[in-house]
Order: structure tokens, then sequence, then C-alpha cells
């Protein structure tokens, strides 16, 4: 306690050590490049920041009072970045890299509004809705998992593929849909939209439940559950896992399967969720898939990770529009989540701090003697 | 210039909840071939590991040569003409040997074109110098393990180390190749070099150190002579106490066939069939060694028992039951153990704490579940608690410690605790005091015999012929994937053994039929 120094500089190097802070870090080293940027193109980055701010905490700059809406947008924008940020984490954790939570995302979408306008509406059609996603989503994931498992096929070369394959099958079976046009098909029923939840001129919806829930499930089955056990072990060694009798075959499999239900409910509420009035016809790729990568990347593949860096991307999303009202170009928040990827990449140059670091205390010990 | 090449003064170095290096000072001669010695977890690995700077001390002084040097990293210490030859060789694997030993210092002409043949000239002459018979242009793929560890030594002399680190370099050689080994050393000494060797065997010592340090429990204790000691005082020096090396073996009370191998046969990876019609039985109570050069299809036998390789034809029956076309888990569940050879590959998981090792086999079982169908992680600790006091498992964390920060030998040690501690019928062991100290030899020993007197039926497959002629109640003689002769404890001696393996074809004793 009295030697103050040591004690900071001990918890410097506890910091260094510990995942989450580098996550933490690098998120900030994120931010402070993004404001150097903002400056350097002559913005005011406060600007930004009050944008970043009024989404965090829903406060409307103009009037002076609060305006919830912002907030139940961040919400509402942060689930499929973590209900997909949970897709790639799940497999990575089996030692796969997902990059197919794009493909089972589609593929989960479409299932919910062919249920949406092909069954005849009745009251709780969203349930069925999204039962249709889960079960599409993780049919596109368990493909994938058992072409690794049983046949060795790199799931990386399979799910870029069949993000390809589900981008036109979607649109495909999106045409033949009642009223499908060029763009859009027909009105999805009230009944298969998800009700609109605690505030009520945001697109926050129920929809936050199933995200909690898919995140408590990640948690309870990486950390308590055989299944996950047998899955970590895989992901840590393959030939250990198998020798001793753990189904590797089957931990492969059901992580891309629980992965693709992941993504898939993604795509759904993104559809249900009130920013679709019509089911989509879609011409390109809506990128939250591919944003799950980052996601889990700075969530480090944890539940808890997961979903606070889900929401950061949530709320870098929702600030997008307060900033182009401020005049501040909202690419920045593009540019500040790919600084943040770019830096967690770059987890292996804080290695090299923390061996100066120690040799210096070394030095610094020799020489005091 | 100071009469010693090395002297690390004062060295502590402290990982979680343990003291590896508790102020160690160590002095090395100009050209002397110096043994360090100590227990599984004494700290051996972690002193060499500071001096070729893969660790920084905490504290202390290194001096290389008289000159202090602060080192901080691998490339400092190559500069300081310092070499190591670790015991996990760093070799990439489709490349050839020159290719492995010239990376990152490839010569080029003055156009910075590669000049691969220089190097392979330069290679091939220091191969001669020291005799170590390899082929620069050979790929690494395709030469075995003990000239891959002379590649390893090639990668020094290249970069004209006067001083040779290695350590354990015999733990995973062949008898013929552990004395080629020997002579290299003598050679490496004549030409000038400094060696430190780490090595648990005590023959090795005798054979070409000078002095030996001992440590134990991360303390130094002393540096002998090695002429003027025995290698019981040595023993006795590194443990505390006095060391049994011949262990009394209980009579035999063989029961009924547990493990009915008949004509089996099993191919490896690349389709080559390396297990030829191989018949063999092994009761209830009795331990059978194999006895063979490496390579001769041990690997696959066991491979192929255990279920990680297909069997092409032929049956395994395990007390009364066909396993051939088991999965692995039902194996284990009908009662197959498994000490594999490869510890790292096969045997553990090394980012998993040790609790989560212990219960790698059998975590999936009702018992292990709580009333909620969650996993019992205090009981997995208990049980590894447990393995961790029966077998003495130097930890720095208990149950908790990460199983890949654990020395060389407690990995083992760990393995072998599970394996035994799960009581399986038919135990197939593979090289089970691999890197093990004269203590934990003894120990382990020990137990396998105690594992017998209770009614296992034990496989054991270990270069060591001693280990197999002390322990095993039948010894078979393997040679390109075939028994080719099987005796009775007391029927053979070394000698004659030794011959077996070398000669498939005469078939001296008894050949057993299916
Ligand atoms: N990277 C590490 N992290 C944590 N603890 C470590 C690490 N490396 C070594 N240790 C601990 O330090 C102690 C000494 O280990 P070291 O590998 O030096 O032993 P050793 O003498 O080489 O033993 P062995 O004969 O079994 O190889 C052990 O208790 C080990 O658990
Ligand atoms: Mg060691």
């Amino acid at each position: 306690m009295k030697d103050n120094t040591a004690e900071k500089k001990s918890f410097f190097d506890r910091l260094l050590d510990s995942d989450v802070m580098i996550s933490i870090l690098v998120v900030i080293l994120g931010f402070i490049v993004g404001t150097l940027l903002i400056a350097i193109v002559g913005k005011n980055p406060a600007d930004m920041f009050s944008s970043i701010f009024d989404s965090m905490f829903g406060m409307a700059r103009n009037n002076g009072t609060w305006n919830f809406r912002y907030i139940g947008e961040t919400f509402a924008y942060s689930m499929p970045y973590i209900l997909c940020g949970l897709a790639m984490g799940l497999p990575a954790r089996v030692g796969l890299f997902n990059i197919g939570a794009e493909g089972q995302y589609i593929m989960g979408m479409t299932a919910a509004q062919s249920v949406a306008l092909l069954v005849t509406p009745f009251p709780g059609l969203w349930v069925f809705c999204i039962i249709a996603a889960l079960i599409a989503g993780s049919l596109w994931g368990g493909i994938v998992g058992i072409l690794k498992a049983k046949y060795n096929v790199s799931e990386v070369v399979a799910t870029i593929m069949l993000n390809y394959i589900a981008l036109y099958s979607s649109r495909l079976i999106s045409f033949q849909l009642p009223g499908a046009t060029t763009y859009n098909t027909a009105t999805l029923p009230a009944f298969s939209k998800l009700t609109k939840f605690l505030i009520p001129t945001s697109n926050l919806n129920v929809g936050v439940f199933f995200v909690i829930i898919a995140v408590a499930v990640y948690y309870f089955v990486i950390n308590k559950t055989k299944l996950g056990f047998a899955m970590r072990a895989t992901g840590f060694n393959k030939n250990a896992s198998k020798c001793s009798g753990i189904s590797t075959v089957k931990s492969i499999t059901t992580s891309m399967l629980i992965a693709g239900a992941f993504a898939g409910m993604a795509g759904a509420i993104v559809l249900l969720g009130g920013a679709f009035p019509k089911g989509r016809i879609i011409t390109g790729m809506d990128n939250y898939g591919f944003m799950g990568i980052a996601v889990s990347l700075v969530g480090n593949n944890t539940a808890i990770g997961n979903l606070l860096a889900g929401i950061l991307f949530g709320i870098l999303k929702q600030s997008q529009s307060l900033m182009q009202s401020r005049n501040i170009p909202k690419e920045i928040t593009l540019i500040i989540q790919g600084l943040i990827v770019v830096f967690i990449s770059l987890r292996s140059g804080l290695e090299i701090i923390k061996q100066r670091r120690n040799t210096k205390k070394l030095r610094k010990e020799a020489l005091s003697k | 210039m100071s009469d010693y090449a090395i002297e690390m003064l004062n060295i502590t170095k402290t990982f979680p909840g343990i003291i590896a290096n508790d102020n160690i000072t160590i002095r090395v001669k100009d050209n002397e071939v110096h043994a360090l010695l100590g227990e599984n977890g004494a700290g051996k690995s972690t002193l060499m590991s500071i001096l070729f700077g893969a660790y920084v001390a905490d504290n202390g002084i290194i001096k290389i040569f008289g000159k202090e040097e602060k080192i901080k990293n691998p490339n400092i210490a190559t500069n300081l003409g310092i070499g190591m030859v670790h015991q996990h060789f760093k070799l990439v694997h489709n490349y050839t040997v020159t290719e492995n030993i010239v990376l990152g210092r490839e010569p080029r002409n003055k156009f910075g074109i590669l000049q691969i043949g220089i190097a392979e000239k330069k290679v091939q002459e220091l191969s001669d110098k020291y005799g170590l018979m390899v082929d620069p242009k050979a790929k690494i793929d395709d030469i075995s393990v003990g000239q891959q560890q002379r590649v390893e030594i090639l990668k020094t002399l290249y970069s004209n180390s006067k001083i040779i680190i290695f350590d354990e370099p015999t733990a995973v050689l062949t008898p013929q190749e552990v004395d080629e080994l020997m002579e290299i050393i003598r050679k490496l000494k004549k030409e000038g070099k400094t060696i430190i060797l780490i090595t648990h065997k005590l023959k090795e010592i005798k054979a070409v150190c000078d002095k030996c340090s001992v440590l134990r429990r991360g303390k130094y204790i002393d540096t002998v002579d090695v002429a003027d000691v025995s290698e019981n005082e040595l023993a006795s020096m590194m443990v505390g106490r006095p060391v049994k090396f011949d262990i009394t073996k209980n009579p035999i009370k063989r029961g009924k066939v547990m493990l009915d191998v008949s004509h089996l046969t099993v191919k490896d990876h690349l389709h080559v069939e390396k297990v030829r019609d191989l018949t063999l039985q092994i009761h209830k109570g009795e331990i059978l060694g194999i006895a063979g050069v490496d390579g001769n299809g041990q690997s696959e036998l066991l491979m192929g028992l255990c279920g990680m390789l297909p069997v092409s034809s032929g049956t395994i029956i395990l007390d009364g039951e066909d396993i051939t076309h088991k999965t692995i888990k039902q194996r284990i569940e009908i009662g197959l153990g498994h000490v594999p050879e490869d510890r790292h590959k096969y045997g553990m998981i090394k980012e998993f704490t040790l609790s989560e090792n212990a219960v790698l086999k059998d975590f999936y079982k009702p018992k292990y579940s709580t009333k909620y169908k969650t996993l019992n992680f205090p009981l997995f600790k208990e049980i590894a608690t447990q393995e961790i006091e029966e077998f003495d498992i130097r930890t720095g964390l208990g149950a908790d410690t990460v199983a890949g920060s654990l020395s060389g030998g407690n990995q083992q040690k760990a393995i072998v605790a599970r394996e035994i501690s799960l009581s399986p019928k038919v135990l197939l062991i593979a090289q089970p005091t691999r890197g093990l100290d004269v203590g934990a030899i003894e120990f382990i020993r020990k137990r396998i015999l105690e594992e017998r007197d209770k009614g296992q039926a034990i496989l054991l497959v270990s270069f060591e012929l001693d280990e197999i002629m002390n322990l095993c109640d039948r010894i078979a003689a393997i040679s390109k994937g075939k028994i080719v002769g099987i005796f009775n404890d007391g029927e053979v001696n070394v000698r004659e053994i030794g011959l077996m393996m070398a000669s498939s074809e005469k078939n001296e004793g008894e050949k057993i039929e299916g």
C-alpha cells in the first residue's frame, strides 16, 4: 500500500495480462485515432462524441430534453450484432472460423418472411417465424459443420460459398412469395411483427428477450455443460480430445448448428423488428454477419464480451444518423470499427510491450543493486 | 578471458504460485560437459531457458566468458554463441534440412539471389566433421526423430555456437541413437565446445559429463565431479533420499485372457501397413512388454487398439467383448486405458487446468453432474487434487494449474495418474517413464506393478529394455509389424532380446500362432 508506484506498475502489468483489458484498451485506442482523424478533416470531435453519448443515454441535444428513442434504437441495432457475434464466437471456441453468419442470417430472414407471408395470420405468428428462422439458420450452419467434421472440408471455403448461395436462394424463394416485386413482397402481417417494447417510438422490440436468452444460453453451454466442455477441449486439441473419447464430430457439428440458429434469429429479428413493413428481396448482404466477426474478436468469444461489444457496435451504428445531422461524416464509425479490429489483431504487438516492460524492470533492479 | 564459459549468478525466477529458480548460482568451465540434474519440476528447463533468452530472470546476473550479458531474447543468445537443442524440435516439416538450418539467414549473392548450394556444402562439412550423418538435402518429413535432433544440433553449429544446451535430448531417442548422441557429444567437446546436458539418465551423466550440478525444488544443491560419485549417490543427491533401482515383483497370478488380438492389420495415415497379421493375448494380472526398434509398428498397434486408427483386418476382443469396430468412447467405457506415446498431441489439453484434464475421459458421467445437470467443477478439482497428492505432481497452483505450464515430467505424471485412476481392465502404456526423474520412475513402476497385482492386464511399449525386463511377465519382440518371438520373464537376457529385435527372420523361442 505504501509503495504507490509499485502498486500502479503491477496494475498496469495486470492490465496487459488480461484479455478483457486488452479489448477495452483497443476500443479506447480506436476512438483516439478516430478523434484525430475527425480533427484532421477539420470537424469538431466534440460533435462526434456528443452523437455517441446521445445514442447511449438518449439525450436530445436540440431541445435539451431526453429522447429515449435513441436508446431504443441503439439496442435495436445491437441485437443482430450480438447474435452474429455469438454465431462467430461459439465455433471459434471449437477452433472453427465461421464466416458464414451472413448466409445463416439470410436464410433465417428468408424463412421468417416465408412463414409470415404464407401462413394465414393468427396471433402469435411471430413465434413461428422465429422458430422457422432458427431452424433455417442452423441447417445452413449445420451443413458446414458436417462437411468439416466428417469430410474435413475447410469451413472457411464452405461458409463463403454458402453465403452466396444463401443470397441467391433468398432471392429465388422471395420472388415466389405473395406480392413480390423487384424490391419487396407484400406487407408483412401485423401478427408476424415483433411487439414494440418499453420505448414505442423506437424499433426496440421483444427480440431483446431472445437476445438475452441467447447470451445466457451461450454462457451456460460453454461454461457449464458437458457439451461445452467437449467443445472447448476440441477447440484446443482435437487429437487429444478424440483420443479421450470425445466426439469431435459432435462438438463441431453442434457448434455450427447453434451458431446458425443465433445468426438465423438475427435475420428474423431484423426483418420482423419493425424496420421493414414488407418482406425483403435482398440485392446484397446486410453485413451483420460479417460484423459479427469483429464483435466476437472484440468480445473475445465470451458471452459477456460479445454482449458488450455488440452494444458498442449498436451505439456506433445509431450514432451515424446523429453525426450526419451534426455534420460529421458518418463513415467515421466504420473507420473506428475497422481500427478496433486491426488493433485487436495486433495483440501480438502488446506481447512485445509486455516483454519490454519485463526487461526494463529487470534492468532497474540490476541498477539498484 | 575467464576460466568460466558460463556463470549464472543468483538467478531467481518465479511463476504464479511457485519459485522455479530460487537464487541459483552455477558456473560452467570452458570446454566442459556439464550435467544438470534434478527432479521433475526442479527448474532445470527454466534455468536453461533463461540462459537461452526464452525467459527473463526476475533477478540475477549472467556472465558469458567473464563478461556480463543481458540475454533478453534468443537472438541475443545466438549472437553470444549459445545454442539450444530443445526437447520439442522447432523444424518446418516440408523444408529440407539445409533450408531449416539457414531459415532467416539464407546465404545470398550480391544480387540478393538465394544460394542454397553454399549452405548445403557448409552443412555437409559440419555434418562430416562431427559425424552426424545427416543428408543436407533430405526433407524433414523423411528423416527419423533422431536425425531431426541432429538437424537441431547442426543449427547451433551453423551459427558457430560455442555453448550448446541440450534439454533432455535422449528422452525421444532409441537406445542406439542414444549411444550415437553420446559419441557426438564427445566429438563436440573435442572440438572445443562447452556443453550443458539436462538428463534424467544417470548412465549418460557417467558416460560423458565432467561435472554435474544438482537442483532440488528450485534450489541449488551442489556441483560434483562426476568421476567422484556413483549413480546411486547422484540419485540420492537429487531426490534427497536413497533410491532403489531394482524393484521386487510379486509372483504372477495370471487370470483369464483380457485382451485377445488376432490377425490384426493396421495401416498408418499414409495407408502403409504397419501392423501385419499380429496376434497376441494378455491375461488378467499380467504385464506384456513389446520390445522393438522404433518404427516397427508399435505406435500403430496402440493406435489401432485404442481406436485412433481403423483396423483393416483381424479382431480385438476385450474381456469377451469384440471391440474391433467400437468407437473410442465405447472402448474406454468397456475398460481400455491408454497412456499415449506423444503426450502433448494425444495425452492432454495443455490449455486446460489439471482438474479439467483429470476428468477428460469421463466428465460426461452422471457422477460429475450436479442435480441441475451442470458440470460439477468442484468435484473435478477434488479428483485432481487427490491425483496430485498421490502421484506427487509438482504444481504452482494445485488443481487449478494450467497443464501446459507444468514441467515435462510432471505432465507425464498427470497423464499416468489419470489413466491409472480410471482403473481400466486393460491398460495400454507407451513409454510410461519417458522424461521422469529416477524417483518418479521408481514410483510409477511400482504403481504399474500394483495395478497388475490388482488384476489389470497391461500392455507396455518401451524403448528401454531395462524397463521391459524389469516390469514385464512376458516379453514380445516386434519387428516389421509382427511379433517375432515371445518369452517368459527370465527366459532371455537383454542381449538376446536386442538380437531378436534386430533380426526379424530368425525365430528363436516359441513363435505364437493365432
Ligand atoms: N511458463 C510457465 N508458467 C507457469 N509455471 C511454469 C512455467 N514454466 C515452468 N513452470 C513451473 O516451474 C517449475 C519448474 O519447471 P521446469 O520446466 O523448469 O522443470 P524441470 O526441472 O525442467 O522439470 P522436468 O524434468 O520435469 O522437465 C515447475 O513447477 C513448473 O510448473
Ligand atoms: Mg524440463
